[in-house]
């Protein structure tokens, strides 16, 4: 029975850590290019689940409800999540590239509470759901363990995404553009290299990223609200920052990671500490490994 | 050096002072804004024939559907006695609408800016205990009763410190023992649970004090509460804790929160293959509570209310008429509440001859056998009404009336 428990808590570890490994993914990328802890980030991923709800509803009403309004959905929210992302890098990030780091964090911030209550004046606070039936509510149950078609989907699409940035990174012009001007980017402008245009698709894509993670959570718990990015924002972040933050591998590992260690500590110790723990982890990153786990190639940042 | 540090001192002052005079100008020009829309309501009666009492609600955040609907109620016990001929020889209730953002700061700040800015004479409001809580040493120390439609929390009307009644603060709903008690005694009577485990909102003042006293009956009425775990507002995952649950074998689960989390944790305690009963208190009434977990899910869940709209008491029936002509939608606990709490104003007024807040305060406390809407209301010395308590289940996604319990 206690073996069955752990089974079942490393699944619901792994299918919340993946959500935050997607969010995370965003955070790593825009670190990796410019430096800047783009705090925004969350709530990209609350405008994600916004834009996908709007879809969704339109679809809907005009074809009914089917999966492939789902797959719409998806790509709406990330068309017009990458459009935000890269806006707000030309209005807010753009301007202040050669001014101090903190300048840029702060602005960010801003931009973050900017998008959080700007939401709620324009949607109200109230909490919404997506309309019923654009994922069949389904739970597969082996021997005594449960999991629902939603995590199964969450997992696999955090996997497959990962897989697909690392090949695009690694292996396409974009990506080598990409590490060119993690790398220098002054040298990298020298090369020919659009600086300013690499920056802006790196901005769309981590914000494409973030609006699937959007969508995805907001379906998979049935509810989203302006600021629902606040906390697996964190979450992420410190996701990012565990895995080494600048590395796409790490952070994906830093999400399952912070995922599984938040199910264990609800599980097998006091649900009151879950936040405590997944924050002094943090703490003990900086301190023991502020590169974190996979933050050793200093010079593959992107 | 000294000369130019005095002068900068002074043109600040000066700022200062500028701004305040620019703030209470703004300020001072909403409400008059708002006096001109009735307008022609009051066109009968003189200025200064007008009772002002403040609300201070949840009218936007996390719960803005209780503050709304508890505004509607309070509205609809002004209206009705407006024209009815109104209080003290002709004088009308005015309802001068704060929002307190769901939030314990927000809600003194709209206590002060009520008192300090639109002279009320009462206040009416919040909804929930947190943001009650805030507010009644502002209206204490500035002398002005607070009726609270819905705040169940022992704390809002007695200091835990020295035992002693809050002077200025009344409510119109039963207090947390009672609803953590009954649904105790329902769990250990109705149900039959021997094993109970608490999952508390952490986060919330509310939440602890129902599951404090669930705790204490439960056990008194020979029960055993297997676990404590918690959580805390805008949680969304909540698998972990209550996989832990799960393997705990409890008969019956507490969930004293708020509806947009409760709808979470039932939705995903059923997928992970937990049937028994979940129980809560009456955070979980809202309509959202069903959207967010379903409606098949929340079948062999129990909550306890402060009243119940399919009730075939004729004031019950009556009421629920009332406030469907006027606002299009079934009265809520919070609506029936918020008139209650009108109702009780309404009642003080009366009874102190007097729109003096000091006299209504008194009138208050002596509030006995007021016939409102939920029930009979007498206030006992902590100024706590002594009322019965509907139990609701859920059925298919509607709110099915079980019990109604005495105290």
């Amino acid at each position: 029975m206690k073996s069955l428990e752990f089974i079942q808590q490393v699944i619901n570890g792994i299918s919340l850590g993946s959500i935050y490994a997607l969010i995370a993914l965003g955070y790593t990328m825009v670190y990796g290019i410019i430096r800047l802890i783009n705090f925004a980030h969350g709530d990209i991923f609350m405008l994600g689940s916004f834009a996908g709800f709007i879809a969704a509803n339109y679809l809907i009403g005009n074809f009914g409800a089917t999966p492939l309004v789902l797959i719409a959905a998806i790509i709406f929210a990330m068309v017009v999540c990458a459009l935000i992302g890269v806006i707000i890098e030309r209005l807010a990030y753009k301007p202040l590239r050669h001014a101090p780091r903190i300048a840029a964090l702060i602005t960010a911030m801003g931009v973050s509470l900017f998008l959080e209550y700007g939401t709620m004046y324009v949607a109200s606070p109230q909490p919404r759901t997506f309309p019923a039936g654009i994922v069949p509510e389904k739970v597969y149950q082996f021997s005594g363990l449960y999991i629902n078609q939603q995590q199964i989907w969450v997992m696999i699409v955090s996997v497959a995404l990962m897989i697909a940035l690392q090949y695009v990174v690694h292996h396409t012009k974009i990506g080598k553009a990409m590490r060119a001007v993690s790398h220098d980017t002054e040298a990298a402008t020298l090369m020919g290299i659009n600086a300013n245009s690499v920056i802006s698709v790196t901005f769309a894509i981590g914000s494409a990223l973030a609006a699937v993670g959007g969508v995805l959570f907001a379906i998979s718990y049935n509810s989203f609200d302006p600021l629902m990015g606040i906390m697996p924002g964190l979450k992420a972040f410190v996701a990012a920052v565990l895995g080494g933050i600048g590395s796409i591998p790490g952070a994906v590992v830093g999400g399952l990671l912070m995922g599984t260690t938040e199910a264990m500590v609800s599980g097998f110790y006091k649900s009151t500490y879950r936040d405590a723990v997944a924050f002094l982890i943090l703490i003990i990153i900086l301190l023991v490994k502020p590169s974190g786990i996979f933050g050793k190639n200093v010079r593959e940042k992107v | 050096m000294f000369r130019k540090g005095k002068l900068t001192t002074v043109l600040a002052l000066m700022l200062v002072l500028a701004l305040t005079l620019t703030l209470a100008g703004c300020g001072g020009g909403a409400p008059s804004g708002g006096e001109k829309k009735e307008g022609e309501k009051k066109a009968e009666a003189p200025a200064g024939d007008v009772i002002k009492i403040g609300t201070n609600f949840e009218m936007t955040g996390g719960q803005a559907t209780f503050g709304q609907a508890a505004l509607n109620g309070v509205k609809l016990a002004f209206k009705q006695k407006n024209e009815a001929g109104g209080v003290l020889g002709g004088k009308k209730f005015e309802a001068v609408s704060g929002d307190n953002k769901s939030a314990p700061e927000e809600s003194a700040n709209v206590v002060t800016k009520l008192i300090d800015q639109d002279k009320v004479v009462a206040i009416i409001g919040a909804t929930t205990s947190s943001n009650t809580l805030a507010s009644i040493p502002i209206a204490t120390q500035k002398q002005i009763p607070v009726v609270s439609s819905s705040a169940t929390n022992p704390k809002v009307t007695v200091n835990e410190a020295d035992g002693k009644t809050n002077e200025f603060a009344f409510r119109a709903c039963f207090i947390d023992p009672f609803q953590g008690t009954v649904m105790a005694n329902f769990a250990a009577k109705d149900l039959k649970a021997k094993k109970a485990v608490i999952l508390i909102d952490s986060s919330s003042d509310y939440s602890k004090g129902l599951a404090k006293f669930f705790k204490e009956a439960f056990i008194k009425n020979g029960g055993e509460i297997l676990g404590e775990e918690a959580y805390v507002q805008k949680d969304s995952d909540f698998k972990a804790v209550l996989t832990k649950i799960k393997g705990l074998n409890p008969e019956a689960i507490f969930v004293p929160g708020y509806y947009e989390e409760v709808g979470k944790i039932v939705k995903q305690g059923r997928e992970l293959g937990i049937t028994v009963p979940f129980m809560g208190g009456d955070g979980w009434d809202s309509p959202k509570l069903v959207e967010i977990a379903g409606a098949a899910v929340l079948n062999n869940t129990f909550f306890s209310n402060h009243y119940a709209s399919t009730d075939p008491d004729p004031k019950i029936v009556k009421f629920v008429a009332d406030y469907q002509k006027e606002y299009g939608s079934v009265p809520d606990s919070m609506a029936v509440l918020g008139y209650d709490a009108g109702l009780m104003v309404i009642n003080a007024v009366e009874k102190a001859g007097s729109a003096e807040p000091v006299k209504i305060k008194d009138a208050l406390a002596a509030t006995k056998d007021l016939e409102a809407v939920t029930a009979k209301i007498t206030l006992n010395e902590k100024h706590d009404p002594i009322k019965a308590a509907a139990i609701l289940e859920m059925k298919d996604g509607k709110q099915v009336f079980r019990a109604k319990v005495n105290p």
